[in-house]
């Protein structure tokens, strides 16, 4: 364990010096997540009129699912984008064989690279808006509440990383992959709405199919104080089987990598 | 160490892949250190490596030295211990402030030497090098060759060689294998391959005056004549006295003796039809 360490300490220590090689760019990016939110905030507001109410969320607890959200992009950003995404490009340009003849899981090697700073101020800053949306609703943070939507919100993590994950590692046989993770995040953008506000049909897909609801409804409803204890056992299932069924699909995908020629 | 030949597309990235376990074979067995390779088990990992001139591994945007540190954390080397190997390594590479300089700033022969450096911080036993001077200029690749030489006196590493430049495999392979389309063609020392590929050498000539074809009689095989450029092929038991008696019998303006190109001696030979 303690290499696996030192060696994450290297790869985001060269992440982040790579960074800084262009440094203009993290003040574009920043800039660019600043107004990103200020464009969601505004569009969930024309949802709510003055006192009404979305599928049964109040325009503050409505704040807190927007808040999640932004965390979940944000970690799109800094973590899975440019991970997953630089799998198509191992594969295509072949380098992904320095990776497989590195005496290190593959996995944990393609997953966790490298990382994009600018992501990290778009966590914090969802994470202040849900902080935010649960004082405005009178929330009493117990440690209890605080333990459970921490758990619930790492569930979540796991969830879209085994999601993008499972979709990345098919780049293994299509090497184009990028259209796919592009409507995977378009169907995340679902998450910014509670589940309430969907139809029940979508409501049912968002749940077991695409588990959207549990990255950021679910959390929300923990921090409210009303989710049921069977819907947080269902999210800690579906995260270990999606975990599990991106493992073992990329053990899958490399006994049919055959490596780019020369 | 040992030279691996073929033409292109004769299967030797597809072997050197096997051998290192990135491709399954779909038959037979492969046993690499006492490994089956296509379980890339770690212990075997720790003792192989892949050097490959048309990819890299170093990171772009960074010196060097930050991609050593990784392979260090990698395989788990100490500090202490990557510090004194890779000073060690880049001494015998005559590498130095290169090491700190960003990977894209470097050139090619710069470039691949760190790339050695990157490839041989675990001190492997067996050393897959496919292509290791591909598009070096003639300084860099003897720098290269000799530094092949140098580890593998020192280490007594296994190394297994491809390349398009036969100045690599004679200065460096004592065996020789050659594959044509997924065959074994010949295994053995390189004296005995060489005479029976390269039994001529190319000599270019450029003259100072036109010259008629029959001036070259006796002086070996004429390819071809274009006013003052010659191409001739001659026989390398006379190429002194051949040489000798060109520039006695002409006004040379330019001269060149050359291998003809591995691929192409290959060739030659399978047309020959002597499989």
């Amino acid at each position: 364990m303690g290499r696996y360490w030192r060696t994450l300490r290297r790869f985001w220590g060269t992440a982040l010096a790579t960074q800084l090689e262009y440094q203009l760019n993290v003040l574009v990016e920043l800039l660019a997540v600043v107004l990103s939110l200020g464009g969601s905030l505004l569009l969930l507001s024309l949802f709510f009129g003055p006192g009404r109410e979305l599928g049964g969320w109040s325009w503050n607890q409505a704040l807190i699912v927007q808040g999640f959200y932004t965390v979940f992009d944000g970690m799109t950003t800094a973590w899975l984008r440019p991970n997953l995404g630089a799998i198509v490009t191992y594969v295509r340009e072949g380098t992904l064989d320095f990776v497989l003849l590195k005496p290190i899981d593959s996995q944990f090697w393609v997953s966790l690279r490298t990382f994009a700073p600018a992501g990290l101020s778009e966590v914090v800053l969802g994470l202040g808006l849900a902080a935010w949306g649960a004082h405005q609703s009178g929330v009493v943070l117990t440690p209890a509440v605080l333990v459970t939507v921490l758990l619930m919100l790492m569930v979540a993590a796991v969830i879209l990383y085994s999601l993008w994950f499972l979709i990345a590692a098919t780049s293994i046989w299509f090497v184009k992959t990028w259209n796919a993770t592009e409507v995977l995040r378009a169907l995340l953008a679902s998450g910014r709405y509670p589940l309430e506000a969907y139809p029940a049909p979508l409501r049912l897909l968002f749940t077991l199919v695409l588990p959207v609801a549990f990255l950021t409804t679910v959390p929300a409803e923990v921090l409210l104080g009303r989710a049921s204890f069977p819907l947080l056992a269902l999210g800690i299932v579906l995260s270990a089987g999606f975990f599990a069924a991106a493992r073992s699909f990329w053990l899958f995908a490399l006994r049919h990598y055959t490596s780019a020629s020369s | 160490m040992v030279g691996f030949l073929g033409a292109n597309g004769a299967g030797k990235t597809t072997t050197l892949k096997m051998l290192c376990g990135l491709i399954y074979p779909s038959s037979g067995q492969v046993l690499v250190a006492g490994h089956q390779p296509q379980r890339r088990h770690p212990d075997f990992l720790r003792r192989i490596t892949l050097v490959m001139g048309q990819k890299q591994q170093l990171i772009w945007d960074l010196p060097p030295m930050d991609s050593l540190r990784v392979n260090a954390a990698v395989y788990g080397i100490p500090d202490r211990v990557a510090s004194r190997r890779i000073a060690e390594l880049s001494d015998l590479l005559e590498l130095g402030e290169e090491l700190t300089r960003p990977v894209r700033k470097l050139s090619l022969g710069q470039r691949m030497k760190a790339e050695l450096l990157a490839a041989l911080l675990h001190e492997p036993e067996v050393l897959f090098l496919d292509e290791p001077t591909l598009g070096l200029d003639v300084n860099a690749q003897l720098r290269v060759r000799q530094f092949l030489a140098e580890y593998n006196r020192r280490t007594g590493a296994t190394i297994l060689l491809t390349s398009h430049y036969m100045a690599d495999i004679t200065a460096l392979c004592p065996r020789v294998l050659l594959i044509h389309q997924g065959q074994l063609f010949h295994d053995g020392p390189l004296d005995r391959l060489t005479s029976r590929l390269a039994p001529e050498r190319h000599v270019r000539l450029e003259l100072e005056q036109p010259a008629p074809a029959e001036a070259f009689n006796g002086l070996g095989h004429l390819d071809s004549l274009e006013n003052c450029e010659v191409n001739l092929r001659v026989d390398p038991a006379s190429l002194t006295r051949v040489l000798a008696q060109i520039l006695e019998r002409f006004e040379v303006r330019d001269l060149e003796v050359n291998d003809p190109p591995i691929d192409q001696l290959i060739g030659e030979l399978f047309r020959q039809g002597s499989l």
